[in-house]
């Protein structure tokens, strides 16, 4: 195998990683006014992923150095091209990762409420856009040579052309309420599993009702991905065994099987986000306008010393860092319930100015 | 303004920003191993309660450094596509083990230290922070690193059919003496910055005479590590100059605002006029000291602006090579200067508190409430510096700035995040400076008791001793 060959796969196992990490978080973050009734529960929630999410975050951004590293105009033109779409990702990440360390540091209930609709919001809108970004690349978009470039057969001087709007098609919002709904079904599926008594029930019942219409789309997004689909022939097996996968999940979920329900569903995360991806293979962005200016894993990528290099670091890190971040789950296995919860901590003096300003 | 200018704007706004929380971060890290570390050796409860007062602290700045981060790691496609096209071969590498080595390091391991206190045997706890604080030196390493190359690109060549950077001799660029110094110098930098932090507020508290057993040691840690920075500080950044004289000379003459090639070049300490024009008027003036900064010798030859204006005219082409001059006079002394005054003020602390004394009186509490944005401000000053002392370059020779924008971004978009970004810093930076103070004022905590090890399975129902 070629080393772009395998970079391309790198990259399809850090996504999956990160879909299948931060996709919890993301679920358990948008549940918070389902699931989290009152506070005790929502910071029950919360202490699930709060070990966790931070490093399960770095997914995505190993997948956004390695883009960098291997296919640099991969990264270039996408994150140039899909400019206010990551914008708003990127400010959703923070309000997110800000919230879930300064949530309880202050003991107000309009402190609380405001930072649990930053963890609401700065978990939907990745959810549903990072979904979006994946279907305008796997479906194609407007990426032509710049105009006036020295060299327009060189992939250098391709960029994306088309608008914001232009990426909020139908193909692309279907993949984003696939992953939407998905994730929300993954992150209710995590709570079940990690959680015990009364959210342990509403987590499951949650992730019935939000399954079944994440089946609807989730087989509508990939049934309508064969149309982009290079290889159809091994994209549809993968597609189908994922949504059998999904339902089997769904199955476990009724049974009260959390750890097969879970595991089930991190499986389904990861076919359909191979299937995805071995479909877009060796394409890494299709234009839209010509295949001529298909961006590919041949002509965007670093050359053979880089990657070289990286392959070396990554095969050495990769088993490392999935050493240690198992460990951390094994760390933090128990279940939780809100009998567990301390009380708030204690969150300073009297006279302290702040809590007279925000109260 | 159009897209570049914007662009700038907003790489400058969200860097700065980003950087007012990893030299904290960089710095207060290694207090709280050092807190920790002595409380498992000694079994001493106020290194506990050391420990859990900056601990908060520190995961207040961290949480901010971390999300501003990632901005920082996306911007390069977003708005610097050019650049990221021509250099990603090359750039691209270091990035990448950032996130492999130190990123996932650094976050899996602090995720277990909050949680981890009775969840984890003392030790193996203690090295989780261990593990975090390990894991900000190599995120640190590998991107100055990358910067460094910015600085001085070495190990790579250009494709001549592309035109593209292609990496060829990673260890060059991962262990050039750009890369070294620059490491040394921005980590002992960080150990000021974070020196006098915990100097300050143990002097809060000693003028205000609550929990003096425990912020006594504080303030002498803090001033200790003030004095032995500043002197890594010093040496590094005489290094630093003279590989910058020979590797970019302009922005050593343009630090100096010296337009014409000297022998024996004068340092001015202030000049009034336009430093900008030929007419700045040096006010006190150290005879021979750039040239010493420069070459080791006070009379050694340093070039000025306007020879490698010449110079580079004729090697690059037409254009204006020269880099804006009153940031960079300005920048390079407050540096240097704020620098300097942390290492007085850590010479008086040790004066004042030598032996078993301790200053009374609200004095040494409010200059060291002054003295503690200092190092903040000087670190930010020296990289303003030498970002701006590096341009028109985005990386020295290779590639020019204005080259490196993403050519189809629009203005209106590039003003929707940079109004965003700045908008929502700013909120944040309200909010995290009010948390901070909080719990400053909150003081250490009283009540630590240490929590045994219990790692009980499912079924237990004992609380968490650490939630959010």
């Amino acid at each position: 195998m070629d080393l772009v060959t395998v970079w391309f796969i790198l990259i399809a196992v850090l996504w999956i990683g990160y879909f299948v990490l931060d996709g919890f978080d993301m679920g358990v973050g948008m549940l918070l006014p389902v699931i989290g009734t009152d506070d005790l529960r929502r910071r029950v929630m919360i202490n699930t992923i709060g070990p966790v999410w931070d490093g399960n975050e770095v997914w995505l951004l190993v997948a956004g150095g390695a883009t960098f590293a291997a296919f640099p105009l991969w990264y270039a033109t996408l994150f140039s091209g899909y400019y206010l779409a990551l914008f708003v990702i990127l400010l959703a990440l923070i309000l997110r990762g800000v919230a879930f360390e300064y949530r309880g540091k202050h003991d107000t209930a309009k402190w609380r409420a405001n930072w649990d609709r930053a963890i609401v919001v700065g978990s939907v809108l990745p959810a549903l856009l990072f979904g979006v970004a994946f279907g305008n690349i796997v479906g194609g978009s407007k990426i032509a040579p710049l105009e006036g470039a020295a060299n327009p057969a060189d992939a250098g001087s391709f960029n994306y052309v088309g608008s914001f709007f232009d990426l909020l098609n139908p193909f692309a919002l279907v993949v984003g309420l696939m992953t939407l709904t998905v994730f929300a079904t993954h992150g209710a599926i995590f709570l079940s599993l990690k959680t015990s008594g009364e959210i342990r029930e509403a987590s499951r019942k949650v992730a019935l009702r939000i399954g079944l219409v994440a089946a609807v789309f989730a087989v509508a997004a990939l049934l309508w991905s064969q149309a982009f689909s290079g290889r159809v022939a091994v994209t549809l097996p993968l597609s189908l065994v994922a949504a059998v996968l999904w339902l089997s999940a769904l199955g476990m979920v009724m049974k009260g099987r959390d750890g097969w329900a879970f595991l089930l569903s991190a499986g389904t995360i990861l076919l359909a986000v191979t299937s995805l991806f071995v479909g877009l293979f060796p394409n890494v962005m299709p234009s839209s306008i010509d295949a001529a200016y298909n961006l590919t894993v041949y002509n965007a990528s670093s050359q053979s010393y880089t990657l070289t290099v990286m392959t070396i670091v990554a095969a050495i890190m990769t088993p490392i860092v999935l050493v240690y971040q198992g460990w951390t789950y094994w760390v933090f296995r128990k279940r939780i319930s809100t009998s567990m919860i301390p009380p708030q901590p204690a969150t300073g003096r009297a006279d302290d100015r702040f809590a007279t300003s925000a109260s | 303004m159009g897209a570049l200018d914007l662009a700038r704007w907003q790489f400058a706004i969200t860097t700065v920003y980003h950087f007012l929380f990893v030299p904290l971060t960089l710095g207060t890290v290694w207090f709280v191993v050092g807190f920790q570390t002595a409380w498992v050796r000694t079994g001493k409860v106020k290194y506990l309660q050391l420990t859990k007062f900056f601990g908060k602290l520190f995961l207040i700045n961290f949480a901010l450094g971390v999300v501003t981060g990632i901005v920082q790691e996306f911007q390069f496609g977003m708005n610097w596509s050019e650049y990221s096209r021509y250099v990603g071969d090359v750039f691209g590498a270091p990035l990448a083990m950032e996130g492999l080595l130190a990123f996932f390091l650094e976050s899996t391991f602090l995720g277990l230290w909050i949680f981890g206190w009775d969840r984890l045997p003392k030790k193996l706890h203690l090295a989780t922070i261990w593990a975090a604080a390990v894991g900000t030196l190599l995120s640190a390493f590998f991107i100055l690193a990358a910067n460094a190359w910015m600085q001085h690109p070495v190990g790579y060549d250009v494709n001549p059919e592309t035109g593209r950077a292609v990496l060829n001799d990673i260890g060059a660029v991962l262990f050039q003496n750009t890369s070294l110094i620059a490491f040394f110098h921005t980590i002992s930098a960080s150990f000021l910055v974070a020196g006098a932090g915990v100097a300050a507020i143990g002097a809060y508290f000693l003028m205000k005479d609550r929990q003096v057993e425990i912020f006594r040691p504080a303030v002498k840690a803090g001033a200790w590590v003030i004095l032995a920075a500043a002197i890594v500080v010093s040496v590094t950044g005489d290094m630093d100059a003279k590989i910058m004289v020979q590797q970019q000379p302009m922005k050593m003459a343009a630090a100096e605002a010296l337009y014409n090639t000297t022998d024996s070049a004068p340092f001015s300490i202030l000049s009034v006029g336009d430093v900008a024009g030929t007419t700045a008027t040096p006010v006190i003036e150290v005879p021979g000291l750039t040239s010493f900064m420069a070459t080791g010798s006070f009379d050694g030859n340093v070039q000025g602006i306007n020879d490698l204006q010449a110079e580079y005219t004729a090697k690059y082409g037409p254009g204006n090579y020269a880099p804006y001059v009153p940031v960079t006079y300005w920048g390079f002394r407050l540096m240097i200067g704020l620098g300097m005054l942390a290492a007085l003020y850590a010479l008086w602390a040790l004066w004042r508190f030598r032996g078993d004394r301790r200053p009374k009186g609200k004095g040494f509490a409010i200059v060291s409430s002054l003295i503690v944005l200092g190092p903040l401000l000087g670190i930010s000053a020296g990289w303003i510096f030498t970002e701006m002392g590096r341009q028109p370059w985005i990386v020295f020779g290779a590639q020019k700035t204005a080259d490196a924008v993403s050519p189809l971004v629009t203005p209106l978009e590039v003003w929707i995040s940079l109004i965003g970004f700045t908008l929502v810093y700013a909120a944040l930076a309200v909010v995290e400076l009010k948390l901070i103070l909080k719990y400053i004022k909150a003081g250490a905590p009283e009540d630590v008791e240490e929590h045994p090890f219990d790692d009980s399975q499912d079924g237990s129902t004992k609380p968490l001793y650490f939630a959010y």
